[in-house]
This record gives structure tokens, C-alpha cells and sequence, in this order.
């Protein structure tokens, strides 16, 4: 790696799998805010292995220093492991919601076209209010942000990433590993 | 198991407390009594035969001394203080543990669980404020939890990169009850402290040593810890290769062995330095390659190639790129190594290294360590100091000039001796640190050099000397100055002296206030005489030396130079 691409800003996403511990978040931000890196998106949410949480977090960032801060934190001790990816590593979406007023969506026809091409989908309907809901990446939900603000929206909320690796190797795979080290070394410890 | 007599018994948290800290083998705690901590103290009160108690006289000197204690015993130094104030008096020495990776567990007390939250008296959040300054921590609210975290945190404290650990403990956990039963942690889920030694990479940085003509060892805090002294020496002397060592690296290399290259970084020696900048392979084992060592990184090492061995993954390529990373305990790594070394001879390098020793000998050594006239200058006291002990003491220092001048002159001939505030540089380190050594390492004679200014960060401490009869022998260097900050001032602006002068007080009246034999030595032909019986006594003694005001400290690196640009004036 030259020097150009080391300093070359990219998104970055990490995933953290770690136990879940009061106050680890705590300690998983301390370590972004140490290095003045800014956190784009956040979200956590309890794995397929029952007890382990997982973190997604969007950064912006060099790949050098993801390396780093993600060594940091699989330093933690309660963090299994952390992985990093480019964008093209992963599957991911986001969830957006929309609120607008429902004279509005039932007043243009425009905008119900609108809501079908983006694929997005109508989750509550009120004499006052409609909910629409869209899931994708940043650029689409954002493009129907645009657009919707033409149409007197009131509301928007964008949840966090969450994403899916491409590439294999797993964290259960990880944690066969490091169980099989610990009965390798206890077991020389018991021989003492 | 220490307390299987008392297996499912019922037992208050506090209790149980005190007895898990005996199945964790603590013989000494450092503390501070405190409201909120008061189940604990009275739990103590019943087992004070067995675990003796330090009052200390700031809760910063209780971490200090554990610190001290842990350093030089191999042991886990325990901390018990009281909530908020007690608490956060902490913080510093947690940091100062943190940043140079020695094994503390400190105990807090913590409001009772229903306050928690409520900004009640002496509540403070201290598992947040601690969390960047500690390993692990965590708040014991039930009597239940407390034997599985207390475990928890020795383990964690003590296994891989070593380092502090906090337990807050809430009042009704201290007086709940719970049925008595221990079980040491021995495994994590999330932590594997083992990185096992990876024959291929062994092989390979045994290739690069082999082949090398001019290799160089680096041998940092990581040598000590990891207990790799032996290794290390037979490293270096069947491939005869020249060592140097970090500040805290100091002692797992003998001063005086002719492969001793000498001390590293801002104001180590000038061969070492340079030749960091000339060796073809680095052996960094046990290091992180902190910026005070490297100077400006861009020209730090770039023509080597550099093997760098430690047990904290996060430490790899995150200052110095390196050519061959081995993730492992220090010694382990070492001996697989030594199964792959070939018997070598490299005197032509090593003997480069000699016209830079000549040159800092003549200019900077020699008129200091035994100057003939003028004042006396600090490194001609640790200079005596090390003839008179034969390099056989505990140094303990505090963190400015004199901790550069004893890092340099006294000669160590047994590892794990010196006890140095590196990392953090804590001013009032050194006083509490040198009673914990003491208490750790009774058997050895533990000298304290400390500077006019940080003995007065935590001079309170002498009280805890005399209550609990450590008997340290403390040298006072006093030049009237916050020295280091002075020579700062001196070389870089423009000799601009702001608030760096020190009206001090007559510190023997001070020493003699606390009942400790003090004298005051100002011309050279009483400093033998002196030393002499601040060295001979069985009590406690202190010497205060008035040394030489404006001396700068050489060799110098300035900041964000390059190593090679080492300054001897
Ligand atoms: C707690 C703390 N405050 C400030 C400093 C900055 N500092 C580093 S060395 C030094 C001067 C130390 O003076 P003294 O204790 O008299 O020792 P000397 O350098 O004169 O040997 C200061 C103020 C520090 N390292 N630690």
C-alpha cells in the first residue's frame, strides 16, 4: 500500500460482536472520539448466537486508521471480534420513514407514482397522517427525501446500517478458534 | 482454596469481598476509609491479620503504591477506596497503570443501587470516568456477584497485556448476604490473552537475526513483564548482539554487560540512538514504540528491517511499520526463537558503537558523574549512590530531570529494578511508589530519587512511612527549579523561566515533622559521609541534596527529531 491510498477517505463499515455489557458502547465511542472520528451511522442489535450483540458502525475514514481503531477495539475485553469492510464488501440497507399529510398523498397523483418507482410502501394511513416507509441505501432514501419535500413532508427518520458480509469467514468460525486454543492452552497449564 | 472453610457459609458481600481477595492470593491492600465504603472497612477489621492494610494519605498515593508494589512483586497491587472523591482521586494512577500495563484491581465503594443515577452524596459515575483509563471495570450491585467479578477482574488485571482493573461496589452489595463459594476465572468468551507462537513467523525473524551483520535489540516493559530476561540474554550474547533498552525496559539487561548499548529515546544515550538509524534488523520485543523513543518516525529505523514481538495485537504497525510482526508473550517468543539462533559474531558492529560511548563519555558523562568543582550535579549522586549499593537496589523516581539522570547512571545488575512513571510522566509517582515497592519487596534496599517539585504532589505520603514503617531511603534532588520544564524554557524558549521557579520549604524540618531521620547535604566532601547513612539505616531516611539549579539534562532528542539528530549540548 502506498501513501496516496493510505490517506485516501473512504466508508468504511465495522462490525463489532461482543458480549453484552453495560457500558461497552461507552468504552466502543471513546476509542472513535479519541482519534476525532466522526460516527455516520450506528446500530446494534442481538446476533444469531444467542448472547453475542452486534454493532455496525459507519465511519468515513482511512484505511489505515480503520485498521487500527478496530484492533483497538477488539482489545476490549468484552468484544470478540471486529471486522471492517469498504462498501463493496457488504450487503447493506437502511430504513427510512416519511410522514406526510394525508390530504397531500391522496391530492397528487404524482406522488403515488412516486411512492411504487421507489419501491417504497405505505405503512399507516390517518385522516391526518400517512407513513411511507422505504428501505435501501442513503442515496435512494435520500433521492425520495428530496422529492417529498416538495409535498409539505412533516417528518423523516433514517435508521442505521445494517449489513451482511460477502466474504466467508465467520464469527462462529472465530470463536471455534479461539475455543480450541483456550482447551490447547489450559489443557498445558493443567500438565504443569 | 484459602477459604474452603467457610464454603456455604453465609456471608455479608463485604465479607465475601475479603475473602476472595485471600483465594486471590493479596497479602497487602493500599486504601482510604470513606462513607461508602464503611461495610468493607469493618469486614477488614476482621481480617486485618491476614491482609494488611496500607493507610495512605491521598487516595492517588494508594494507586501509586499499588502500582509500585505491582511492579516489582509480579503480583496484582490492590487499591480500596470510598465513593466519589475517593474515587476520582484514582483516576491518575489508573492512567499511570494503564499506559505503562501494570496489574491493579481497585476497589470502590459506590452509593447503595437505589441512588444510583441520582446525583446522591458522594455518587459519582466512576465506572464512566474510569473507562478510558482502565483494562476492564465494572459495578457490583448484589452480595452475589461479588466472588465471579472479583475473579473477573484479577484475571483480566493480571493475564496477556497486564493492566488496571476497577470494581465499584454499591453499599447494599456490601451489606447483602450471599452463600460463600469461589471458583477462579481461568477463560473469557471475548478475551484470549494467549496468542500462541506461530512456528512460521519464529522461523523467519530467526532467519532475518541469522543473516543480519548488524542487528540491534530493543528490549522494552514486555521483557519484565513476561519474566524474559534469561531469554534475552541468551539471545544476545550467542548471537552477540548489542542491547538497548527503553525507559521501562531498564533492569532485563545488565547496565554494566558489554552488550548494554544503553537507554533509548528523548534523553538516552547517543549510541543507541544512532544506531537505531544504521542496524540492518530492529528486535523490538516488548515495546509500543512510544514517540519519546522513535523522535520523528518518518526518519525513525527506515532502512531496517524490523522484527517486532508483543502481545498486544493493537500495538503492530500502529506507530512504526514493521517487517515481521510475532503477536506473542515475550518470553515464549524468545524461547522458540532461541531453537532457531545461530551462534554469531558481530564485532565490527559492535564495535562501532564504541566512538559514540567515547564521545557522550567525554563530553557529557564524565564532567557529570564526577565533576570536581562547583555545585553538586544530581547524576553524581546516583552515580554514588549506585557504586555504594552495587547496583543491587529498587531505584524508584519520580518524572523529570533526575528520573533521566538515575535512568542513566545507575547501573542495574538485577531485573525489576526500577520503578518509573514512563507512559504518563506522573509527578508524585514516585513517593507512593516507593513505599509500595518496599512493602513488595521488603528483602531489597528500595531508594527513592524525586525532584523539589513532585515530592510536593504527594509529600502527604511521608505520613504513611512513618504510620506504617516502610523504611525507603529517600534523595531528595533539589535544584529549586521544576527542572525538566526549566530546561525546556532554557533550549527551545528563548530562556524564558515562566513560573518554573520553586520557593520550596525547608523539607528537613518537613521529613523530621513526620518523624523521619532527614539531612541536607550541600557540598560535596559530606555527600559519601551522607549517603552513607542514609543507605546504612534500618529506618526510613531521607537526604536532601541541593544540586546544581541550571544543569540541562544530555543527550537530547528535541521533539519530532529524527534519532540520529541526538544532542549532547
Ligand atoms: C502531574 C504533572 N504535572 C506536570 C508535569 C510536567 N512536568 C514534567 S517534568 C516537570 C518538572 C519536574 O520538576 P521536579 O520535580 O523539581 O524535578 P526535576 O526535573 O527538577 O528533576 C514538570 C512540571 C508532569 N509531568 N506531571
Amino acid at each position: 500500500m502506498n501513501s496516496e491510498q493510505k490517506k485516501e477517505i473512504r466508508e468504511y463499515t465495522i462490525n463489532v460482536f461482543s458480549e453484552n455489557h453495560i457500558g461497552l458502547l461507552n468504552r466502543l465511542t471513546i476509542i472513535f472520539t479519541r482519534r476525532k472520528i466522526n460516527i455516520e451511522s450506528l446500530t446494534v442489535s442481538e446476533s444469531h448466537i444467542p448472547g453475542i450483540h452486534c454493532f455496525t458502525i459507519v465511519i468515513n475514514s482511512y484505511e489505515d486508521l480503520v485498521r487500527k481503531v478496530a484492533l483497538q477495539i477488539e482489545k476490549l475485553v468484552d468484544v470478540l471480534k471486529a471486522f471492517y469492510y469498504t462498501t463493496d464488501q457488504i450487503i447493506y440497507q437502511e430504513i427510512a420513514l416519511y410522514k406526510l399529510p394525508t390530504g397531500e398523498v391522496t391530492g397528487s397523483i404524482g406522488l403515488e407514482t412516486l411512492i411504487r418507482d421507489y419501491g417504497a410502501r405505505v405503512l399507516e394511513v390517518t385522516p391526518e397522517y400517512t407513513v411511507i416507509e422505504k428501505t435501501g441505501h442513503k442515496t435512494e432514501t435520500q433521492e425520495l427525501l428530496e422529492k417529498l419535500k416538495k409535498h409539505k413532508l412533516l417528518e423523516f427518520i433514517r435508521s442505521g446500517r445494517v449489513a451482511i458480509t460477502k466474504p466467508m469467514k465467520e464469527l462462529t468460525v472465530h470463536l471455534e478458534e479461539k475455543e480450541m486454543a483456550f482447551n490447547y492452552i489450559l489443557k498445558e497449564d493443567e500438565s504443569y | 482454596m484459602a477459604t474452603a472453610s467457610k464454603t456455604g457459609c453465609t456471608v455479608t458481600g463485604s465479607e465475601a469481598l475479603m475473602l476472595s481477595l485471600l483465594e486471590e492470593g493479596v497479602d497487602v491492600i493500599f486504601g482510604y476509609p470513606g462513607g461508602a465504603i464503611m461495610p468493607v472497612y469493618d469486614a477488614l477489621y476482621d481480617y486485618r491479620d491476614r491482609l494488611r492494610h496500607i493507610l495512605v494519605r491521598h487516595e492517588q498515593g494508594a494507586a501509586h503504591a499499588a502500582d509500585g508494589y505491582a511492579r516489582v512483586t509480579e503480583k496484582v497491587g490492590v487499591c480500596l477506596v470510598t465513593s466519589g472523591p475517593g474515587a476520582t482521586n484514582l483516576i491518575t494512577g489508573l492512567a499511570n497503570a494503564m499506559i505503562d500495563s501494570v496489574p491493579m484491581v481497585c476497589i470502590t465503594g459506590q452509593v447503595a443501587s437505589p441512588l444510583l443515577g441520582s446525583d446522591a452524596f458522594q455518587e459519582t459515575d466512576v465506572v464512566g470516568i474510569s473507562m478510558p483509563v482502565t483494562k476492564w471495570n465494572a459495578q457490583i450491585t448484589s452480595a452475589e456477584d461479588v466472588p465471579r467479578v472479583i475473579a473477573r477482574a484479577f484475571y483480566l488485571a493480571k493475564t496477556g497485556r497486564p493492566g488496571p482493573v476497577l470494581v465499584d461496589i454499591t453499599k447494599d452489595a456490601q451489606f447483602g448476604e450471599t452463600t460463600w463459594s469461589y471458583r477462579k476465572c481461568t477463560r473469557l468468551r471475548s478475551y484470549f490473552p494467549y496468542p500462541k507462537v506461530k512456528l512460521n513467523e519464529i522461523q523467519e525473524a530467526a532467519r532475518l537475526i541469522n543473516q543480519s551483520r548488524k542487528p540491534l535489540i530493543l528490549a522494552g516493559h514486555g521483557v519484565l513483564i513476561s519474566g524474559a530476561q534469561d531469554q534475552l540474554m541468551e539471545l544476545a550474547t550467542r548471537a552477540d548482539i548489542p542491547v538497548a533498552s527503553t525507559l521501562l525496559g531498564l533492569s532485563a539487561f545488565p547496565s554494566g554487560h558489554r552488550l548494554f548499548a544503553g537507554m533509548l529515546g528523548m534523553h538516552g544515550n547517543f549510541a543507541p540512538n544512532v544506531k537505531t538509524n544504521e542496524c540492518d534488523v530492529l528486535i523490538a520485543v516488548g515495546l509500543r514504540f512510544d514517540d519519546r523513543i522513535t523522535g520523528r518516525l518518518e526518519s525513525y529505523a527506515r532502512q531496517a528491517k524490523i522484527i517486532h514481538i508483543d502481545i498486544d495485537p493493537a500495538e503492530i504497525n500502529k506507530n512504526v511499520p514493521v517487517t515481521l510482526s510475532v503477536v506473542a508473550d515475550a518470553r515464549e517468543a524468545l524461547s522458540t526463537l532461541l531453537s532457531y539462533v545461530k551462534e554469531n559474531r558481530h564485532t565490527g558492529w559492535i564495535d562501532t558503537f564504541g566512538s559514540f560511548r567515547t564521545e557522550e563519555e567525554e563530553t557529557v558523562i564524565r564532567p557529570n558523574r564526577k565533576p570536581v568543582n562547583g555545585q553538586i550535579k544530581m547524576d553524581e549522586v546516583v552515580h554514588r549512590v549506585s557504586e555504594m549499593t552495587q547496583g543491587e537496589a529498587v531505584v524508584v523516581t519520580d518524572v523529570g530531570q533526575h528520573q533521566m539522570v538515575a535512568a542513566r547512571y545507575y547501573m542495574f545488575q538485577r531485573p525489576g529494578s526500577f520503578v518509573t512513571s514512563g507512559g504518563l510522566g506522573t509527578m508524585g509517582f514516585g513517593l507512593p511508589a516507593s513505599i509500595g515497592a518496599k512493602i513488595g519487596r521488603p528483602d531489597r534496599d528500595v531508594v527513592l530519587f524525586v525532584g523539589d517539585g513532585g515530592f510536593q504532589m504527594t509529600i502527604q505520603e511521608l505520613g504513611t512511612i512513618t504510620q506504617s514503617k516502610v523504611p525507603v531511603k529517600i534523595i531528595l534532588l533539589n535544584n529549586q527549579f521544576l527542572g525538566m520544564v526549566r530546561q525546556w524554557q532554557d533550549m527551545f524558549f528563548r530562556k524564558r523561566y515562566s513560573f518554573t521557579e520553586l520557593q520550596n520549604p525547608d523539607f528537613v524540618n518537613v521529613a523530621n515533622a513526620y518523624g523521619i531521620h532527614a539531612e541536607r547535604c550541600i557540598i560535596r566532601e559530606d555527600l559519601d559521609e551522607k549517603l552513607d547513612r542514609l543507605l546504612a539505616s534500618d529506618d526510613s531516611s531521607f537526604l536532601e541534596v541541593m544540586v546544581e539549579p541550571e544543569h540541562n539534562v544530555f543527550p537530547m532528542i528535541p521533539t519530532g527529531e529524527s534519532v540520529s539528530n541526538v544532542r549532547l549540548e
